[in-house]
């Protein structure tokens, strides 16, 4: 696999994935008590669920940023440089 | 005295202890003499080891006893650690993998190191090691609260200076394998500590409930319990006043935890970018773990746990609470072996916080300023015995000092740890702060924080200062202007400490770039923080 690009920052659109499970912050979406699932008020199932959604987010930026073409010295034809705010 | 609870417990221990010290000799290097072996394991910890070493790094045994025995106590708003650790690796996931690069580069060991690269200043990378020393050592005496309750649990609960004995003779064994085997003792460990946790804790899920006539008995009995006493800010859901301090709080222990250096030094152990990146997918695993440890304390309140009374302190200690539930309601043995969890567990985190901090002294402050030519061999030695010394700092804390002390030191370590935030965190993207405006940040938000939490007080327990991170929004104030009004909603003291070093640090920029003030040399590049595991350009471990 190559290595050592030449640009500051390498962005992905499928990073954006990582914003998903902050919306658990938004606490008045989930502060009730019914429906209750096994006997849990739905404030507590509703945040326990979003830990296997944190990890569907992250595990699928990691599997899609995993082969993304590093730079090589060429000029990069995808258009990264445009969001490239490190490169000089 | 609990005898079979303490053969169970002490036949675990002496396990550890032995490979402890077995630990130096596991995936040796050339030499433990260089601190890339001593306190980093030779950097080359692959996907399994982190898993278990970070694991058993960030849940530590004081969130394994305090979460719960916060809800026990407060009800929904303990909850936040679940959110906190559910949030925590999508916000890290791409500032620490430039991290690991950028370090595995340069062959820095410590935040602080990074920084003195970055701006070349010596002088922000020592304020940026204090913050992370400070910060770091009432988290180690905090792990010495959680063994101490299951000891008090096992009926070693003497008093006076003779009732720390046990706790004394424990981390006298902790330290000397530190000592000998560095960051390897802690990462060998965290395999038996974080399987038994595992272990305990899904028994406990799976038994407790049922004995206790299931989850919506639970609830309700917690529910009753919560309307029964006078206080407004307990409850099974949270209240109109507490949401926004819920989720400042979670978010702002999630920014902060991998300042912290212990957080990082598991990081930067590690072999290479995909492994952090697998870990950051599979970590989660704990956070369910904490979740469901969380509502072991609405579980306490069905069983009618007691906690018991430090006969140190004289004081009921709400901490016993999990130990005292697994120990009326588990076989003596499997009582052992939970205890043994929780002790364990307060080991491995100690163990890891005491290297990052004698890292920061050895690399930081040291090397910089006493020792500028000191040989790879002698930083060694130093931060070995910087080890020993943090910790014995830490059973002097809790020895000598009353516990109370420590956990408001480490409300104050949170909100201190994550003023650093544009310094490291930040730099690590652009270079735009100037250190004049990030040295100046940190003071302004140093300030206002320590200033807004000395402020906080709880009346009900009789506080006048340091009551906890909730701050009452009408208490913000601008020069006498309130922006809030008198509005009661409570947000976590963080944020606005936080914003205020970062308004600062804004504006000094400003005006330092509009006179053309030096802005120190970076000695990165920007492909450093791309650079993988099989680059040439990575630094030698442990080269001279």
């Amino acid at each position: 696999m190559p290595s050592d690009p030449k640009t500051g920052l390498r962005w992905s659109n499928w990073n954006l994935l990582l914003i998903v499970p902050l919306l658990m912050l938004i606490t008045p979406w989930f502060n009730f008590d019914q429906p209750r699932l096994f006997g849990m008020p739905f404030f507590y199932w509703y945040q326990f669920a979003f830990v296997p959604l944190g990890v569907l987010c992250v595990a699928v930026v990691y599997i899609k940023t995993k082969d993304a073409p590093a730079v090589t010295g060429k000029p990069d034809k995808l258009g990264v440089d445009d969001l490239d705010e490190g490169a000089k | 005295m609990q005898w079979t609870e303490l053969i169970v417990f002490s036949a675990l221990f002496l396990l550890v202890t032995v490979m402890g010290f077995v630990a130096a000799r596991w995936q040796k290097g050339d030499t433990l003499d260089h601190l890339d072996e001593w306190g980093l394991g030779g950097r080359k910890f692959g996907s399994w080891i982190t898993w278990f070493l970070v694991g058993g790094d960030l849940y530590t045994a004081y969130t394994f006893v305090a979460v719960p025995a916060l809800m026990f106590g407060a009800g929904a708003t303990g909850f936040f650690a679940l959110p906190y650790t559910v949030i925590l690796y999508p916000i890290v996931f791409l500032p620490l993998v430039r991290m690991w690069s950028v370090s595995r580069v340069h062959g820095y060991v410590t935040p602080a190191d990074f920084v003195k690269g970055r701006y070349g200043s010596h002088w922000l990378a020592l304020l940026i090691a204090i913050t992370g020393i400070v910060a770091t050592m009432p988290y180690i005496a905090l792990q010495l609260v959680g063994l101490e309750a299951v000891l008090r649990s096992m009926g070693l609960n003497g008093s006076g200076i003779l009732g720390h004995l046990p706790l004394f003779i424990a981390f006298v064994i902790l330290a000397l394998y530190t000592y000998q085997s560095g960051l390897r003792a802690p990462a060998l460990i965290a395999f038996v500590k974080d399987i038994l946790i595992y272990l305990v804790i899904l028994v406990a899920i799976i038994y407790l409930p049922s004995k206790f006539g299931g989850w919506g008995e639970i609830f309700n009995d917690a529910q009753a319990k919560f309307d029964a006493t006078p206080a407004k800010t307990d409850g099974i859901l949270l209240n109109s006043n507490n949401q926004l301090q819920y989720a400042t709080l979670a978010l702002g222990s999630a920014l902060a935890l991998f300042l912290y250096p212990h957080s990082l030094t598991g990081i930067l152990a590690s072999r290479g970018r995909n492994v952090i990146k697998r870990n950051m997918v599979a970590l989660p695993a704990y956070s369910l773990v904490l979740g469901l440890l969380a509502l072991l304390g609405y579980v306490a309140i069905s069983a009618g746990t007691k906690p018991i009374v430090n006969q140190a302190t004289g004081r009921p200690d709400t901490n016993t609470i999990v130990p005292e539930l697994f120990g009326a309601n588990f076989p003596s043995w499997f009582a052992g072996i939970a205890f043994a969890a929780i002790g364990i567990g307060a080991l491995v985190p100690a163990a890891i916080m005491s290297i990052a901090a004698a890292n920061l002294w050895t690399r930081n402050v040291y090397k910089e300023y006493i020792h500028k030519r000191a040989t790879p061999a002698q930083e060694a030695k130093q931060a070995k015995l910087a080890s020993l010394v943090v910790k014995f700092g830490a059973v002097a804390f809790i020895v000598f000092v009353d516990p109370q002390f420590s956990i408001d030191l480490q409300l104050i370590g949170g909100v201190m740890i994550l003023q650093t935030l544009p310094a490291v965190a930040i730099a690590l993207y652009t270079r735009w702060f100037h250190v004049y405006g990030l040295v100046a940040g940190w003071v302004a938000g140093m300030g206002y924080g320590m200033w807004l939490l000395y402020n906080i007080g709880n009346p009900a327990i009789g506080k006048a200062h340091f009551a906890g991170s909730a701050l009452p929004m009408g208490q913000l104030s601008l020069f006498g202007w309130h922006p809030f009004g008198g509005s009661t909603l409570t947000i976590y003291v963080g944020v606005p400490a936080l914003a205020a070093n970062l308004l600062v640090a804004v504006v000094v920029t400003l005006i330092a770039k509009k006179m053309r003030v030096f802005n120190g040399t970076d000695q990165t590049d920007p492909s450093d923080y791309h650079v993988d595991e099989d680059s040439p350009r990575v630094k030698p471990v442990a080269a001279h």
